[in-house]
């Protein structure tokens, strides 16, 4: 491309010249940073976490030794861990199920032009914007078991007698629902952004060359809106039960797993095990558990991303 | 024209809900963050407004007797330094993705997204060690260290996405007056790319700060902590919760994510479909 300056240029300079304006070789070295962060501090650690799964480490002893499948015998027999699956599918489940309706309704209502919207988008969009740690203290608060703000209103509305109110963070079934719905007010936002990116994104013409051809509402929605955005919004779902599957901020904050397990999910019982308690190689197995669902959920991601048109 | 009304109804009945359910823990931040506690702690006020006059007693004991100060210092500390760690290593690894290599650098963009998905609860125990071998454990660079193993991945996705949407003509044009490759990258390419940076940039920076679980794992010193583990943890005092500072705490850390959030929303969507969806 410039032939003249590297034929007076020294040959040393020539060979830095050449390999700067090889793409391979530039392209490979641009990329090459950000592959040796993800190698080093990824994929090295994923295989360690392997290694100790497999060895009897403990933080106390700080002995290794190979103790094959036991870990993982030991922790699949455990009452604790089968409870806190249970629990995180779950809370995975309803929570992601949740957001979606609720996205969807939000999206929708942001489709129409209307005085404030600007104001109402911004509005929504603060419970996925704010950090985990900061929102889920302030759930606490207004769960709290005496001065619970929701339990005001149940009792002035009389929908609960004064005194005897819900203790939501205190009972089993009612801790899981409240994780629950802290888990689908953070997760509602992204979804409804999605979706109206989405919605807003399938051409007007396609949309109206259909209704001319006489079809209805429906048939609009399923056949030709929905293909339309399926890929971009099958990303955005697997991204949110893989953040909510693997996830354990909202429950260490909110109930630290309690009261007895109710609320135990894998993140939090991998970290009370492994981190707490100090027993690595068993928290290193119930942390690979993850990472069966995480495969199946790369093997959607990549039909999706590879399908994603718009 | 009944029919019209029930809908219009219905609209601002489901506008009006889901706004109250996405927005009442910002109100009750506020309100609690203002109130004496003898107007929090009791019973028989309507709790929805100030019954006695509003206070400051609660932000001033945060900034005057907490190591709050202490902690937003921190998360900007190890904002500021992740966010240059991955911008010199996410921008050329997104540009080589966009422009060199062809399939297979989609197939090494895809990869690299998708170490996104790797969870904190599945590396923080390996990681642990690392960091102890690395001599930072309890201290803010190991975060400095560990951060930017989601942001390269998710701003390298991102930087991707727009570099494909800066036409290939510019950096020709750039070649055929003599530029190098990485001349035409450098002195033509990021100038015009400077939006898609400048959301690296906040993203980065939120990311960083939104993060709780590595840095619940690896640092337990009070004057280490970044702000949202300082506030969720190390402000409440055995059992004892103040919410009055509490609350003050979190509304304080709250706002410029909200200001953020909302200001960069578009250019987000953006650069996580792809940079296709316009």
């Amino acid at each position: 491309m410039s032939a003249d300056y590297a034929a007076i240029a020294p040959p040393s300079a020539r060979r830095v010249r050449w390999s700067l304006d090889h793409a391979d070789f530039l392209g490979s070295l641009l990329v090459a940073p950000a592959v040796l962060f993800i190698l080093c501090l990824v994929a090295v650690p994923f295989f360690l976490a392997i290694y100790y799964s497999l060895s009897a480490y403990n933080m106390g002893t700080l002995s290794f030794s190979f103790v094959g499948l036991d870990n993982f015998i030991a922790v699949t027999k455990s009452e604790i861990f089968r409870r806190s699956l249970m629990n995180t599918l779950l809370f995975t489940v309803a929570s992601n199920l949740i957001a979606l309706v609720l996205g969807k309704i939000a999206a929708l209502l942001l489709l129409r032009e209307f005085r404030g919207r600007t104001v109402v988008r911004c509005l929504l969009i603060l419970p996925w914007a704010v950090p985990v740690a900061l929102a889920a203290i302030t759930w606490r608060w207004m769960l709290d078991s005496m001065y619970s703000v929701i339990n005001w209103v149940l009792v002035h509305s009389h929908l609960v007698p004064a005194y005897v109110w819900p203790n939501w963070l205190g009972e089993e079934g009612l801790a899981m629902i409240s994780i629950i719905v802290i888990q689908a007010w953070r997760l509602f936002p992204f979804s409804a952004i999605i979706f109206l990116a989405g919605l807003t994104s399938v051409p007007k013409t396609i949309v109206d060359a259909a209704y001319v051809d006489g079809a209805g509402y429906w048939r609009r929605t399923f056949q030709i809106v929905l293909p339309v955005i399926l890929p971009i919004m099958m990303v955005a779902m697997l991204f949110g039960l893989v953040f909510t599957f693997t996830d354990m901020s909202v429950v260490y904050l909110v109930t630290k797993g309690g009261p007895t397990n109710s609320t135990q999910v894998l993140g939090s019982l991998a970290f009370q095990v492994g981190i707490l308690s100090g027993d690595v190689g068993r928290g290193a197995a119930i942390s690979l558990y993850f990472f069966p669902f995480l495969l199946v959920a790369t093997y959607f991601l990549l039909r999706y991303l590879r399908r994603r048109e718009i | 024209m009944l029919r019209n009304f029930w809908k219009e109804s219905g609209f601002v009945a489901a506008l009006v809900g889901l706004l109250v359910f996405a927005a009442f823990p910002f109100y009750w931040m506020v309100i609690t963050a203002f109130k004496r506690d003898s107007d929090l702690y009791n019973l028989d006020y309507n709790p929805f407004v100030f019954n006695e006059p509003p206070t400051l007693e609660h932000v001033n004991l945060l900034f005057n007797q907490t190591a709050f100060v202490r902690w937003v210092e921190n998360s900007l500390i190890i904002g500021i330094a992740v966010v240059a760690i991955t911008l010199v290593t996410a921008i050329p690894a997104g540009y080589s993705l966009a422009r060199m290599g062809g399939r297979k650098a989609e197939g090494l963009g895809i990869g690299i997204f998708l170490t996104y998905l790797v969870p904190p609860t599945l590396l923080f125990l390996p990681l642990a060690r690392v960091i102890s071998l690395a001599g930072l454990q309890d201290s803010l660079w190991s975060l400095v260290l560990v951060y930017p193993t989601f942001t390269i991945p998710f701003c390298t996705w991102l930087m991707m996405g727009f570099f494909k949407s800066v036409p290939r003509a510019i950096e020709e044009a750039a070649i055929v007056d003599g530029c190098s490759l990485l001349g035409a990258f450098v002195k033509v390419i990021l100038p015009v790319s400077l939006p898609g940076i400048l959301t690296v940039v906040i993203f980065t920076f939120t990311l960083t700060m939104q993060e709780f679980i590595y840095a619940l794992t690896f640092i337990s010193t009070e004057s280490q902590v970044p702000v949202t583990l300082g506030v969720a943890t190390d402000l409440v005092r055995g059992d004892i919760f103040y919410w009055g500072s509490l609350m003050a705490a979190a509304l304080i850390a709250s706002v410029p994510f909200a200001i953020l959030y909302n200001l960069f929303l578009d250019r987000f969507i953006m650069g996580i479909t792809g940079g296709a969806m316009k």
